[in-house]
């Protein structure tokens, strides 16, 4: 690609200060969440319209420059890594709230705005958006649609999936498509579902409509305290069974525990194995009768202490810790690299027995936090990137605790997306005609494949030199090749 | 209760279709064929491929193949306490899982709980190649590769066999009641949005022209003290009510003229279209009994950003029993029939007579 005819063609669509081509202006944009991989793009671009995203698409499928999309660059997979010969397109000017409609309970947005900014913007009028990832304060709801992201609310609430209605994407042949409505559903295939989680690779999210829900009329939380993950793990499985389906169900393991409350002091027992955090709202009434019950299932399933937050403070201050568990232990480690493998919930105590196994084979300590309600794991593995060989074997640790998920039933990723990193896990999830089918939905949008390149879904190719890998053990048989 | 995999048989069956360039017509119970257009070919019945596989109530999902009886699912479910929470109708006796899925129709409790489509958590598809293949699973959180399992409902059929389906499930509210008050229709419609903004544990609700009904669901004290504040009586007779909406056995659908859903925004003022009306999900459904011509009904929906279908009593060879799609839609559809199904072997012409 001829670099200075593309930065020409970009200046004739977009003002000069918002096309950045210089070393120093593209760093900031070499990595999302996940640093351990970067690439300097040949330029990026900071576009405040529609017109313009769609000049930018019509021009790169010209040229047959590859485009990836980035909202806040919090994605966790390198979902929104640079192609080292294509264009960064940033939606971060995108950030106007564009209607906040009370009576059908909805906000049109912008990509571009902050998840946390539309609960805000709603509040006033008694709404709020459910789906609430822990990086909600940064990431945008752009990148909550093109990942399907989740929250600690999503097990009563839903994903990103269940909470929007209608989205407008320009495709890379520069086709302005408006998918969804007004109602509850709309004519022909359920695109909207397809095109969340897509990644980026089937076309660029330029607004949505989200469903707002009216902000409830209790929330409350209780703290339950165990001395053997097990039981925590069995816990949960009784509360569902009785019936009851908390807005949020968590839980952390012992480092999680004792690094949370070393950073934010939120009185969690630092003696606990395990602690659970259940969150139940409702009405009045509702969020009363299942604090009775729970409490009750928590004492019988064999918690050493069960806590009902006294008030709004302390339930906030019990959810802040969890909320910062990841900063929290990146305190307690030079590095830590954030897992998100989700099982079927009865696999629990196997599976957090065998990441015990693998953290002592591999010398590396984990923490686990995680969505225990919808079996959604986080293992932090803890390493210092600067002990050589250590990231190496930190890589292929979370590589087994994928493959265990995907054996226990599970998958390789609940709610942060393949994107480059889990790229060769998809191999050990889907069979070759799996893939090819998701290549045939990638080539109905994008025949050139130029949106999000070499990201979400391996080439078969790829898959048969990761397959030829794994027969040796997970030893390289050509380290000197690149891997992603 | 019958169990049986069918896979192979089926699987054998499509690829003797490609080899001979034969339409399939997809069948499982036959109690959804009005729905749709008609489709062109050869009949392939899944009612064989029947049986749940796999139902453990603590994990809250359901996998089953697609020819297994709905009544056979929701009997499980019921035994365990828990529900479809989509409330799918049936439409006759022998509906199947699979049909339910490949149509995406949900029943009163959609507006609160979400569609068909909400609840597939993975399925198991023969495509148009004749493959076997996985999207998803029984695991409530899964965003690796795309969202075929989503996809799949409401494509009816036209992208390939659902063979196989997941679905997430709910426990079955412990209190159940429903109130009623009369009001005109605008009144109505205000009512339900004004209430919808409140934390009211409504369920369900639907105007048919005279009374508005509304089904508190949730635990016995969150009923109780809704139940003031909302005001209205509580129906001691009518219990089967909701039954009758879902199942389109209520008066209101007893006609001979054709009958049209449209869907659109929940606080859209009464549509201006001649008529008799009834309406459910908050007011973004609306059934509507006219013999006012295709044209105007698609052209009054579209502009207020919804959509309008034929849903009963209409000829389905007409060119569009669903919405017009626009034609860059329409031809993103096509590739994606196209993706799974490159021969054009599945329900031919059953969605769109393009493919
Ligand atoms: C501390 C921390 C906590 C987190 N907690 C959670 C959590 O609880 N739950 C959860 O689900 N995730 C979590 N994440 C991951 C991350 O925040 C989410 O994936 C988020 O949705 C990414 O949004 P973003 O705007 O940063 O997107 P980016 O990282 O910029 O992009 C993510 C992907 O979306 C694509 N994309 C972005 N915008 C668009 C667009 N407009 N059109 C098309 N494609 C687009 C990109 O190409 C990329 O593939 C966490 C991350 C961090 C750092």
């Amino acid at each position: 690609m001829n670099k200075n005819q593309l930065l020409q063609e970009l200046g004739q669509i977009l003002p000069s200060d918002v096309i950045l081509h210089q070393k120093e202006d593209l760093t900031p944009y070499e990595c999302d969440g996940l640093s351990a991989f970067r690439e300097l793009p040949l330029a990026v671009t900071l576009p405040e319209t529609i017109d313009q995203v769609t000049a930018i698409l019509t021009l790169c499928n010209r040229l047959d420059v590859p485009v990836v999309a980035r909202g806040a660059g919090t994605g966790l997979s390198g979902g929104a890594l640079p192609h080292k010969d294509g264009v960064l397109l940033s939606l971060a000017k995108f950030k106007q709230i564009l209607k906040i409609d009370p009576q059908r309970q909805t906000a049109v947005v912008q990509p571009g705005v902050r998840n946390l900014a539309i609960s805000e913007a709603a509040k006033p009028y008694g709404l709020y958006y459910a789906p609430d990832p822990s990086s909600q304060i940064a990431c945008t709801i752009g990148g909550n649609v093109a990942e399907n992201s989740g929250g600690v609310h999503c097990l009563k609430y839903g994903l990103t999936v269940h909470n929007i209605q209608q989205i407008k994407v320009v495709t890379i042949d520069g086709e302005l498509l408006t998918i969804g409505g007004s109602g509850l559903d709309s004519a022909g295939f359920d695109l909207l579902a397809l095109l969340t989680g897509s990644e980026g690779m089937l076309a660029v999210i330029v607004e949505v409509t989200v469903k707002l829900l009216p902000i409830p009329e209790r929330a409350q939380v209780i703290l339950a305290a165990f001395d053997d993950v097990a039981k925590a793990g069995e816990a949960v499985g009784n509360i569902i069974s009785a019936g009851i389906i908390p807005a949020g169900l968590e839980m952390m393991d012992k480092l999680a525990i004792r690094a949370a409350e070393e950073f934010v002091h939120a009185g969690y027992p630092t003696d606990a194995e395990a602690i659970l955090l259940c969150e139940i709202d409702g009405t009045n009434a509702e969020v009363s009768e299942h604090i009775l019950k729970i409490r009750e299932i928590l004492n019988q399933s064999g918690a050493t202490e069960v806590r009902t937050a006294k008030d709004e403070a302390e339930r906030l201050m019990f959810w802040k810790g969890r909320k910062a568990a990841f900063p929290a232990v990146g305190c307690i480690a030079p590095d830590y690299y954030c897992m998100d493998g989700t099982i079927p919930r009865k696999q629990l105590p196997h599976v957090l027995k065998t990441i015990s196994e693998l953290s002592a084979e591999y010398k590396l300590q984990v923490a686990n936090v995680f969505h225990a309600g919808d079996g959604n794991l986080h293992p932090l593995i803890l390493y210092d990137a600067n002990n050589p060989g250590e990231l190496e074997r930190t890589e292929e640790f979370g590589g087994k605790i994928l493959d265990l998920c995907v054996k226990a039933g599970g998958s390789i990723t609940g709610e942060h997306g393949v994107g480059v990193e889990k790229i060769n896990h998809m191999c050990v999830q889907f069979n070759s005609e799996e893939l090819t089918q998701f290549h045939a939905i990638k080539s109905a949008f994008d025949a050139k494949g130029l949106l999000n390149p070499g990201k979400a879904v391996p080439t078969l190719h790829r898959c048969a030199e990761f397959g030829a890998m794994h027969v040796h053990k997970g030893k390289l048989p050509f380290p000197e090749l690149e891997r992603f | 209760m019958t169990t049986q995999d069918s896979s192979l048989d089926l699987q054998a069956h499509v690829k003797n279709a490609i080899k001979n360039n034969t339409a399939l017509c997809i069948q499982g119970g036959n109690s959804k064929s009005f729905y749709g257009r008609t489709p062109i070919g050869q009949t392939l019945k899944i009612n064989d491929h029947s049986g749940i596989i796999n139902y453990e109530p603590t994990e809250l999902v359901i996998t089953a193949r697609a020819g297994t009886p709905l009544k056979e699912i929701e009997y499980a479910l019921l035994e365990n306490n828990q529900i479809l929470p989509f409330e799918p109708p049936h439409y006759g006796n022998n509906a199947t899982l699979g049909g339910t899925v490949a149509c995406n129709l949900s029943g009163p409790r959609r507006a609160a709980a979400g569609a068909a489509r909400d609840y597939m958590l993975g399925c198991k598809v023969l495509n148009g190649k004749g493959e076997i293949i996985s999207f998803g699973g029984e695991v409530m959180k899964n965003v690796a590769g795309y969202d075929v399992s989503r996809l799949m409902a409401g494509a009816l059929g036209t992208l390939g066999v659902l063979l196989e389906v997941s679905l997430k499930v709910l426990p079955r509210p412990e209190a159940e009641i429903t109130l009623t008050l009369e009001h005109n229709t605008e009144k109505a419609l205000a009512k339900i949005i004004r209430l919808a903004q409140v934390n009211f544990p409504i369920s369900a609700n639907c105007y048919d022209g005279d009374r508005l009904f509304l089904r508190l669901s949730g635990t016995e004290g969150a009923v109780e003290t809704s139940k003031k504040p909302i005001g209205g009586e509580i129906i001691e007779t009518e219990h089967d009510i909701w039954q009758k909406i879902k199942e389109q056995q209520h008066g209101f659908f007893m006609t001979d003229q054709p009958l049209w859903r449209l869907s659109v925004a929940a606080d859209t003022p009464p549509i201006k279209l001649e008529g008799k009306w009834l309406y459910e999900w908050n007011g973004a459904l609306r059934w509507l009994v006219s013999s006012a011509s295709a044209e105007t009904i698609q052209a009054a929906a579209k502009k207020i950003g919804g959509h309008a279908t034929r849903y009963r009593g209409h000829d389905q060879n007409h060119i569009d029993v669903f919405h017009p799609l626009s034609p860059a839609l329409l031809n993103l559809h096509k590739k994606l029939k196209h993706a799974f199904d490159p021969h054009g072997i599945f329900n031919r012409g059953r969605m769109y007579p393009d493919f």
